[in-house]
Formats: structure tokens, sequence, C-alpha cells
């Protein structure tokens, strides 16, 4: 006995294309452990675990279950051998209650009947063995995004699995929740469960893990206790070079304001409030941020102040301009610049080249024309000098936006955005899911940008993230702003972590009007 | 006005009102399970016309065949919902197998539908006109003991035919097996967020199909109830556009029990405009135009209820 339920050994995966994405690497999971499985993005992670699951064939290599040698062709295939895997995205049904989203697939009903009273009944039950305490009556789409992915890991425990690989769980949790369920975490570790745990956050690793394997540029480049190593060390070997984790963001006048936003409100289209007569200055060289949990109104927010809704009530002013009755191209001559959450979707466009994508708002203004025509000699030197700028990995800037990588996606929005005198920049989740590296750029940039005089709104699930750059920091609670943090660097993560979950709510928050 | 009130006390009315309705709503169903599965079926009204042909051409061949009349319906009823079925199938295959587009494919079902019956229908029997000279069956209506005692009420609800009550049926089966069944649960599911379907290791598409051969079965049932219910022939496009009404009535309705609640609407509709042109001095293009001016109002009311909820 090797004492590993998983050997990956050898594992290359090449795809036809020519890339590599997995170059002989060796992975091994012990029972009863948690183990981190760290890197940036592109270095061959997902693809590891994708290939453990069954949803990717390897080119080469052997996969070893308990000793034994196995072949893992289906998600299917990986249930059998107790894997079960939790993906990053919810796969889960609104409309449906939690109990229904549990068993759905694996039913176990003998004449294909459901009742809905016995299955809640049972899935409570379920939930209490394994220590979480949930009411599976309730809706999905009522309840919260911590339990949502609780209730991932127990559809991964309910199909039998031993083995979890949980990609960014923690994504979009506040700390409390991070803190609950690393506690389930640990008491199912206790039982006897293994866990692969990916993840970016590096202290959560160092609290929760036992062991990680660290992977760069489709390689393994080791594996370590996590006792042993600070944080500092893990990220170093993870991107090859030092880090400044803390940078510091030097002192700034702030000037005046150039963002007002009096008494929005917003309501969805299913008629639910989801912007509560909100009120807030941005100002000149001042970085302010928005902490919320998912679903409590930021993205809304940004959306509506980018101009993409209009069927709001309030008013909203851009460097002393009442934008509400103008168009984005409009509110972008303003001086608004605006990154989305969905890069992908809504910051590029994904089969054109980086060239194109880089100035495809500049063309109106007569910009990279000559006798009429479009000068792409003009227009490719310019990306160039971007891709420079930005250390964006790609062959050259006629690639195709679509076979970069997230966080090389994510340096072309912030290289067209950040250029080309921008007042006032919206910025939805910069750094999701996007590596250390590219993260410390796009910091950087927006802290160049501030002392430049322009005024940026910043919304991050990423708390450290919002602390280390911002100037003052405002809390959404179900649509309304609940807190105002005017110097973030005395307060701890949980601080804003009681406001974001509704338990803390200041009932003058006044301090972000800057009149 | 006198007229208009005997009309409503007529039990004779509202026996039409359930008859008109029928065809609708064994369609509606069709419309309603293949729409929670996430796959609109714009094909219905060409199913339907299909499922009419079938049954016509046959009941048809069985009877000069000299098939006893039982079983022949039987085997008549069995080839309508294949037809039906063949239907669902070829959008299923087109759209999940080839990638088409499902709006596009279930349009071009229905304008092969609308020619092929035509084609077939002067290869059979031997006119493109309509089959008023070839012997077809129809189903037959049914005496329900003691409630056809009832006064009124009776009148009305027994005496019908038998695709009748398997229409109201079908709305009590159709809630059951979407509120309570595993296949129901499938169903919803893939209908809401297919990518989760598959991550638990069910086949969307073989749900998606599934969904689309009982919405192929239901509509041709439906369209059968024309050429075998209301007249005993078949006539070129004689759907008339009730698929269409279909799927507008299960996207109103919403739920098996409200999209039978618009069919009855629209069935109201239909009796009136037939009853309105025997006594009435108003052109009869107008009042032909009744049940279609009450669905386009029905749903515009709908709609802005709905939005003035939201509003709130």
């Amino acid at each position: 006995m090797s004492g590993f339920v998983i050997e990956m050994r050898n594992i290359s995966k090449i795809y036809p294309n020519g890339t590599i994405a997995n170059n002989n690497v060796n992975f091994s999971l012990k029972k009863g452990e948690i183990h981190a499985l760290l890197g940036e993005n592109g270095a061959g992670k997902s693809t590891l675990m994708h290939i453990l699951y069954g949803m990717i064939r390897p080119t080469k290599g052997e996969i070893f279950i308990k000793d034994k040698l196995v072949e893992i062709n289906s998600p299917l295939d990986s249930l059998k051998h107790e894997i079960g895997m939790v993906h990053q995205h919810f796969m889960l049904i609104p409309s449906m209650n939690l109990a229904e989203n549990l068993i759905l697939g694996d039913e176990r009903s003998k004449n294909g009947l459901i009742n809905k009273k016995e299955i809640i009944k049972n899935a409570n039950e379920f939930g209490k063995k394994y220590n979480f305490n949930i009411d599976f009556s309730q809706l999905v789409r009522d309840v919260s995004v911590g339990v949502c992915q609780k209730i991932e890991i127990l559809k991964a425990l309910y199909r039998g699995a031993k083995i979890l690989i949980l990609d960014e769980p923690t994504a979009v949790l506040t700390p409390q929740e991070t803190k609950e369920l690393f506690v389930e975490l640990k008491k199912l570790k206790k039982d006897g469960h293994s866990i692969v745990f990916i993840s970016h956050k590096l202290n959560e690793v160092k609290e929760l893990c036992d062991r990680l394997t660290i992977m760069n540029s489709s390689k393994s480049v080791g594996v370590y206790n996590v006792s042993d190593l600070s944080v500092k060390k893990i990220s170093e070997k993870m991107i090859g070079r030092e880090v400044e984790l803390d940078f510091e963001v030097p002192e700034k006048k702030l000037g005046k304001s150039i963002l007002k936003v009096r008494n929005l409100i917003y309501f969805n289209k299913l008629g639910k409030k989801k912007l509560d007569n909100i009120s807030f200055d941005v100002r000149e060289g001042q970085i302010l941020g928005i902490a919320a949990v998912e679903g409590n109104g930021a993205s809304h927010l940004l959306e509506t102040l980018a101009g993409l809704r209009k069927d709001y009530s309030g008013e909203i002013f851009i460097s002393g301009v009442n934008v509400n009755k103008l168009s984005i191209k409009e509110i972008r001559k303003q001086g608004l610049r605006y990154v989305p959450a969905d890069r992908m979707k809504d910051g590029v466009i994904k089969d054109e080249t980086i060239y194109n994508n880089l100035i495809v708002d500049r063309l109106e203004e007569g910009e990279f024309i000559k006798h009429w025509l479009i000068d792409f000699k003009e227009i490719k030197s310019f990306a160039r000098s971007k891709v420079k700028e930005f250390f964006i990995k790609c062959k050259d800037e006629n690639s195709e936006i679509g076979s970069l990588s997230g966080g090389n996606i994510q340096k072309v929005v912030i290289a067209r955005e950040f250029d080309n005198n921008p007042k006032l920049l919206i910025i939805n989740q910069p750094t999701r899911g996007i590596d250390i590296g590219a993260a410390e750029l796009i910091r950087k940039k927006m802290v160049d940008l501030k002392q430049s005089d322009s005024g940026i709104l910043l919304h991050s699930a990423d708390l450290q993230e919002l602390m280390q750059v911002c100037d003052s920091i405002i809390i959404l609670y179900k649509g309304e702003i609940v807190g105002y943090v005017e110097e973030p660097k005395k307060v701890k993560p949980e601080d804003l972590g009681y406001y974001m979950l509704g338990v803390k709510k200041d009932t003058d928050v006044s301090g972000v009007i800057n009149e | 006005m006198d007229n208009l009130i005997n009309l409503f006390l007529s039990a004779d009315f509202w026996f039409t009102v359930i008859k008109l309705t029928t065809p609708i709503l064994l369609a509606t169903m069709g419309a309603h399970i293949a729409l929670r599965a996430g796959v609109i079926n714009i094909g219905l009204e060409g199913i339907m016309l299909v499922g009419a042909f079938t049954g016509v051409i046959v009941s048809g061949k069985l009877f000069l065949l000299g098939v006893p009349i039982p079983i022949n319906l039987l085997i008549s009823v069995i080839a309508i919902i294949v037809s039906g079925m063949l239907g669902g199938f070829f959008i299923g295959f087109f759209h999940l197998k080839l990638n088409s587009d499902i709006g596009i494919t279930g349009l071009a079902y229905n304008m092969v539908a609308s020619g092929l019956t035509v084609f077939l229908l002067f290869v059979f029997v031997g006119d493109k006109g309509a089959s008023y000279t070839y012997k077809s069956l129809a189903f037959p209506t049914i005496e329900i003991p003691l409630i056809k005692s009832i006064p009124f009420i009776g009148e009305i609800i027994s005496g019908q035919n038998l695709l009748v009550y398997i229409a109201f049926l079908s709305v009590i089966i159709m809630t059951f097996v979407m509120k309570k069944t595993v296949f129901g649960l499938r169903i919803r599911a893939t209908g809401e967020n297919p990518k989760a379907v598959q991550s638990v290791g069910i086949s969307v598409k073989k749900v998606q199909m599934t969904a689309l051969l009982i919405s192929g079965g239901l509509a041709a049932l439906g369209g059968a109830f024309l050429s075998m219910g209301f007249v005993e022939y078949f006539v070129p496009e004689m759907t008339a556009g009730r698929g269409f009404i279909a799927l507008t009535a299960n996207t109103m309705g919403g739920t098996p029990v409200g999209g039978m609640l618009v069919t009855l609407l629209f069935g109201f509709a239909n009796a009136l405009s037939i009853s309105l042109q025997l006594f009435s001095t108003i052109p009869i293009q107008f009042i032909s135009m009744l049940p279609y001016l009450l669905t386009l109002i029905a749903l515009v009311f709908f709609s802005w209820r709905k939005m003035k909820r939201n509003v709130k």
C-alpha cells in the first residue's frame, strides 16, 4: 500500500492544435487530506482535474485509485470510483427546491414518482449526517451563494463521493461563509474524505490544507507540506518570480466629484427591488470600492452606471453632466470606461484579433483613419505597444482573443478601457479567476490611473483586493448601502463580512456623499 | 341581445365550445412538454396537419380492407401518434443531432407538412382539394352514464367525441407527470438549466428528444380530431393556425391547467363566431376574425397585467 487514494503518474495532455496542457505531471492524494492544487491560469490545473473527473482523456499517463490502475472515460466512471467534482459555476436549478436539486439525476425512486415531503425530509436528514444544517425546502433562487456552494458539495457526497475536487469554492463567499465552509470541510476530512482544493487565495490554502502541489507552465513544480512554505514563497513558486503581495498605495489628495449618484432605484424584470435609494460620489483620484455578496445589487449598480440600463429612477451625473438620457456612446464621451464582470461575453469580441479588440471603440473619433480608410499599420503598432505594456501573453497582436487565457483576455480589456484619457472607470470583478501575476498588474494599473486623477469605482469579491487598493469602501446588502468604511486599512475583512451578510447596518452612510 | 342570452343559456353552445377547444387543447399540452424541456416546438401546426391526414388515409384504407371498426380505429390512433412522433423526431434530429436552429426547423416542418399532405392526398385520393370522395372514419361519441341524465351539464359533458375526453384527461396527466414524477423533474430541470442536468450525468438531448416525441404524439391527436371528429374528411391546411394558437395558449397559461383555460377561451370565441354567423348582420369576415382578435386582446391583457405586477 502506498497510502495514496489517487495517484496520477506522468500525465500528459496534448490538444490536437499542439497546445500542451499537461506535461508529465504527477499528482497524488492521501486518504483524509486536503490537498491544494495551485498555479496560474493556464498552468494546467483544470486540465489535470478534468482528466481525473473523466471530462478529458489524457494523451499519456496512468491513474491509480487505491493502487489499482483504472481508466476513467466519463464523469460517471469517476463517480464509480467515488470521485466527485464541484464546479466553479453552480450547476443548480433556480426554481426548484434544494432537495430536488440534491437528487436530480439520481432520484432513487422505486416507481418513478416523487413525493416532495419525503425527499425534503430525507435530504434534511442527509444534510445533518454531514453536519450541514440546511433547510432543503427552500428554493435555490432564495438562498445565498454560500448555501448553493454547500448544496454542490452535498450533491457530490450524495452520489457517494469520497474524494472531492473543489474548483475555487470560496471565490464568491464572504469571510464568514468561507469560515463555515472550512469547518465543514475539516469535518469531512476527519471522516476520511479526501479533498482537492483549487484556489487562488493563498491565505485560505495556508489555513485549510495539508499539502500542496504547484503547477507552472503545464508541469508540476513540486509537492510540499503547507506548513513548510510561507505565503510569499508559495506565490513565488507559482509564477517563477518574486511578487509584491503588499504594495503601498501612495497618498493622493482627492479632487472634485467625477461621479454623482443620487437616489438611484431600480427594479428588475420580476419586479424585485434591486437597487434601493443609492447615493454616493466618486472623486478625482479616488478608488471607491463596493463590497457585496453576489446578488445584492453590485453588478446591477455598475451596469446601470455604465449606461446598460435605462429604466431606473434617480439621477447620475458624470463630470457634472446628467447622463440619464444619454446613449452609451455619449456617456463614454464624458470619459466613462467600463470593465464588465463577464469578460468573454461583454468585454471582448471573441472571434476577433487582439488589435481589433483594442481599438473597437476608437474608430468613430477619426483615430487610426488615413485617407478615409482604416490604417491597420497604425493600429497594429498601437496594439504591439499595448501587448508589451500589459505583458499580454500571445503569439502576436494578430492572435484571436479566444485563444488567450482568461488573465490575458482581461489584460486586453483593461488595456483598451484604461487608455485614451479615462475620467471615470467602472470596474467589475477585474481579477476574478485570473492568476496572481495578471491580478498584480491590473491592481498596479488602477493605482497608476488614480495618480493621474481618474476616479475609479471598483467591485470585487476579493475583499483583500478591495482593502488593498481602495481609498474607501461602501457595502451593499439587498440593494441598499448598509455601510461606509472610510479607511479600509483600519478594519478587518470580517468587519466587512458582517455588513455584507446583513448582520450590521449603519444608520448614517452620508459620509460617501461629497457636496 | 336576446339571441345572445338564449345562446349562452343553450347547452348546445357550450357543447360546441368544448368540442372546438379539444384540438387546440391537445396541441397545447404538446407545446407545454416541449417548452418545459427547453425545446420550443414550432412544428406543432405541421404535426397536427400530418396527424389529421394520417387518420383519414389509414382509417379509410383499413375500411376498404374490411377491418372491423374498433380494430381499425385502434390501428388508426397508433398511426396518428406515430406520425406525430415522426414529426417530433424530425425536429429533434435536426436540432439536437445536426445543430440546426429549432425555430427554423419547426417552420421547415410546417412547410413540408403543408406540401406533402396535398401531394399525398392526390396520390391516395386522386384529388388535391379534399377527401370528400374517400370514405374515412370518425372516432365514436361516448355517452357517460349518470352524468348523462344531469340536466344541462349532462348535455354538455356527455356525448362528446372520445378524443374530447382524452384531451381533458391529458391535462390532468400532464400536471401529474410534471409535478410528481422523476421524468417530470428531469424535464423541468432540463428546460431551466441544461448544463446542470448534463453535469449530473443525464443526457439533455435524450430528455429533449423524448419531450419532442410526446409533444408530437399529442399534437397529432389534436389534428386528427379535426378530420375524424369535426368532419370526416381531410382538407389541405385544415388546421388553420391552431398549432400556433396552441403555442400562444401554452405561453399565456404557463401551466397545463392555465393552458387549458386559455384554450377554453379560444374555443368559446370560436363557438361564438360560428353562432353569430347565423343571426347577425355583421359581415361574416369580421365575425370569423373574432377568435383571433380575442386571443390578441387576451395576450395584450395578460402582458399588461404582468408588467403592472412587475413594476410594483
